[in-house]
């Protein structure tokens, strides 16, 4: 069956990127950095709006607010960095649940606004609290810097491997959940919400459940991308365009409600930003007009379109149903 | 310091909201339709007037007629040919398609117009004002919510006593049975898109003339006149002005304490709203 093949494949591909700080030099440790904090993020956007069905546009809320968790947990509570990540992860998933309950009154379509809304309130509250220094942002002390590690290279690995740690829970989680029975019941929501809650799903539940979950993971992963960056102001950590606008377009083009969508997505979108990024405002239309075209034209994306060529999935998620005896096997 | 003249002020910008916000409340309450790049296209047209008036000397408010047509027929062509194909059950398409508008229109803008910020100007206009009492009210926020006022009773006229109105209702109950009885429904779509889009023109006019605007001012809108349509409740036309009205009290409430909390305390009457009232003040029925 598939999912031996597919662990032999996913170890190997996790110890080649373990082991990058052997392969790769600085600037590319970076990269391969912010790809992989960009993979996570599209992966929980994919299975926010993918298969959840709750089309946020307010996931940088809690980025910013991973990354603000680090910040005044290393800065005014001494706190190590490595402690401070999974404190970030839960303030985000509290800040998630205060807003769930609200958001969730909103009819489809205006659940976007309304969680963009949500995210631009608490970049106001963030950028009036005077301690985190307003508008204009602060730096990481260096004490707090020089905690992780002493040395300026093994520091940047630390990290790296914080981030890898982090995307490699995200995707294999993800893809862990989407496998299990909340998975199934999430993908019934998505086909059919009606019969799905006739079948005994709480949709309410599963969805709550769901955009917390994101939500910590979210802060999570904002919280190391702050750390990398070692400043914070309100305007970076509550990006609309880095952490969700990009992230949409990219899971988009790749292919939504497909895991392997957000890895070709990523794929594509740092490729084109390598090349196209120095086009400014072009660029963005091209990527704009790529991800309209791409919904109007083929809604399963790219990876749709390759996937019903040659009928291969990567992260095997479908079911086949179980008509004949011959194996108890998913 | 008084409370009334905060409370008169907040009341007039409400107006403005409400012109924001009627088109958001027509398209969902005749399609379901969530317009995302529906702030990006107010700006558009205020850049639009802007070209208008540098061109002929008119003044913005002539300008008008000129603009509102043109919008408009952006808004019917759009839906007719692009937001025609992204209407169905699934609720991603129209949003994630608007949203790739919304990118587009913006950094279109920024690389015709630049980042400065512009303004129409709108001669005696700006700074006329009407005195009672202590309190002076400006002359062109008087006639914002008048005009807001206006749309709103115009637009309760169309839909409850002409034909198109008629099929946006027809439409907006039961699509199925409103082709079956012979409404050609793609085409009132998009005439409920025009309509839509000549708000979003008389928004952007009314915008530019109050205050300075630049390619990014869309998002801000789209907020604004999606708050003021959420708090007055779906599918009311006079609920979205209450809800524009509300709005704008909040926010000139919140501008007392400090800037940056004119913006906030708007959200926070949203969220308080959606907490107290999930439906809005005036639901329909």
């Amino acid at each position: 069956m598939k999912p031996s093949r597919f662990f032999v494949i996913a170890t190997l591909l996790s110890l080649t990127l373990a082991a990058a700080p052997l392969w790769a030099g600085r600037a590319e440790l970076r990269l391969l950095g912010e790809m992989l904090s960009f993979l996570s993020l599209a992966t929980l956007w994919n299975l926010l709006a993918g298969y959840a069905g709750l089309l946020s546009v307010g996931q940088q809320a809690f980025v910013g607010l991973g990354g603000y968790a680090l910040f005044t947990a290393c800065s005014f509570l001494g706190l190590s960095p490595y402690l401070a990540i999974p404190l970030a992860m839960l303030g985000a998933a509290l800040v998630a649940t205060l807003f769930a309950p609200l958001l969730f009154r909103l009819e489809g379509a205006y659940f976007a606004i309304g969680s963009w809304v949500a995210a631009e309130t608490v970049m106001l509250i963030i950028g009036m609290i005077p301690a985190l220094a307003g508008g204009a942002g602060m730096s990481l002390p260096i004490e707090v810097v020089k905690s992780i590690a002493a040395d300026k290279l093994v520091r940047e690995f630390a990290i790296y491997w914080l981030v890898l740690g982090l995307s490699l829970t995200t995707v294999f989680g993800v893809y862990a959940l989407l496998r299990s029975k909340a998975g199934l019941a999430l993908m019934a929501i998505r086909d059919n919400g009606l019969a799905a809650a006739s079948l005994g799903i709480d949709l309410w539940r599963t969805k709550f459940v769901t955009y917390v979950g994101v939500a910590a993971m979210s802060g999570g992963i904002g919280a190391v991308i702050f750390l990398q960056k070692l400043r914070i102001s309100p305007a970076s950590a509550f990006s609309l365009n880095d952490w969700t606008v990009f992230v949409i377009f990219a899971v988009v083009i790749g292919g939504i409600g497909q895991m392997e969508g957000a890895v070709l997505g990523t794929l594509i979108f740092f490729a084109l930003r390598e090349t196209l990024a120095d086009f400014g405002a072009i660029y963005l239309i091209v990527l704009g007009a790529v991800a309209m075209s791409v919904m109007l034209v083929a809604k399963r994306g790219l990876w749709g379109a390759i996937q019903s060529t040659i009928g291969f999935s990567v992260f095997p998620t479908t079911r086949k149903p179980m008509n004949s005896a011959e194996t108890g096997a998913e | 310091m008084s409370l009334l003249d905060p409370l008169l002020q907040g009341i007039l910008l409400g107006g403005l909201y409400t012109i924001f916000a009627v088109g958001l409340s027509l398209i969902f309450g005749v399609m379901k339709l969530v317009n995302i790049a529906h702030g990006d296209f107010i700006v558009l047209a205020a850049y639009l007037a802007h070209l208008v008036i540098t061109a002929t000397g008119l003044h913005p408010l002539a300008a008008l007629i000129i603009v509102v047509p043109m919008m408009a027929a952006l808004g019917y062509l759009l839906q007719r040919f692009i937001l025609t194909r992204t209407m169905g059950e699934d609720i991603l398409p129209p949003l994630l398609v608007s949203f790739g508008m919304a990118v587009i229109v913006q950094n279109g803008l920024l690389s015709i117009f630049t980042t400065n910020a512009q303004r129409l100007p709108a001669g005696n206009l700006e700074t006329a004002s009407l005195q009672i009492g202590s309190i002076h009210l400006g002359l062109l926020p008087l006639f914002t919510l008048a005009v807001a006022v206006a749309l709103i009773a115009g637009l309760e006229q169309l839909f409850s006593h002409t034909k198109i109105g008629r099929a946006f209702r027809a439409t907006s109950d039961d699509p199925q049975i409103a082709t079956a009885i012979g409404v050609k429904t793609p085409h009132v779509f998009a005439m409920a898109m025009a309509l839509c889009f000549a708000t979003i023109a008389l928004a952007g006019v009314f915008l530019a003339m109050r205050s300075n605007f630049d390619p990014f001012s869309g998002p801000a809108r789209l907020i604004y006149g999606f708050e003021a349509v959420i708090i007055g409740g779906l599918g009311s036309f006079w609920g979205t002005l209450a809800g524009g009205v509300i709005l704008g009290v909040a926010q000139s409430f919140g501008a007392q304490i400090s800037p940056q909390m004119q913006v906030l305390a708007g959200h926070l009457v949203f969220f308080a709203i959606l907490a107290i009232r999930p439906r809005g003040l005036f639901p329909k029925a």
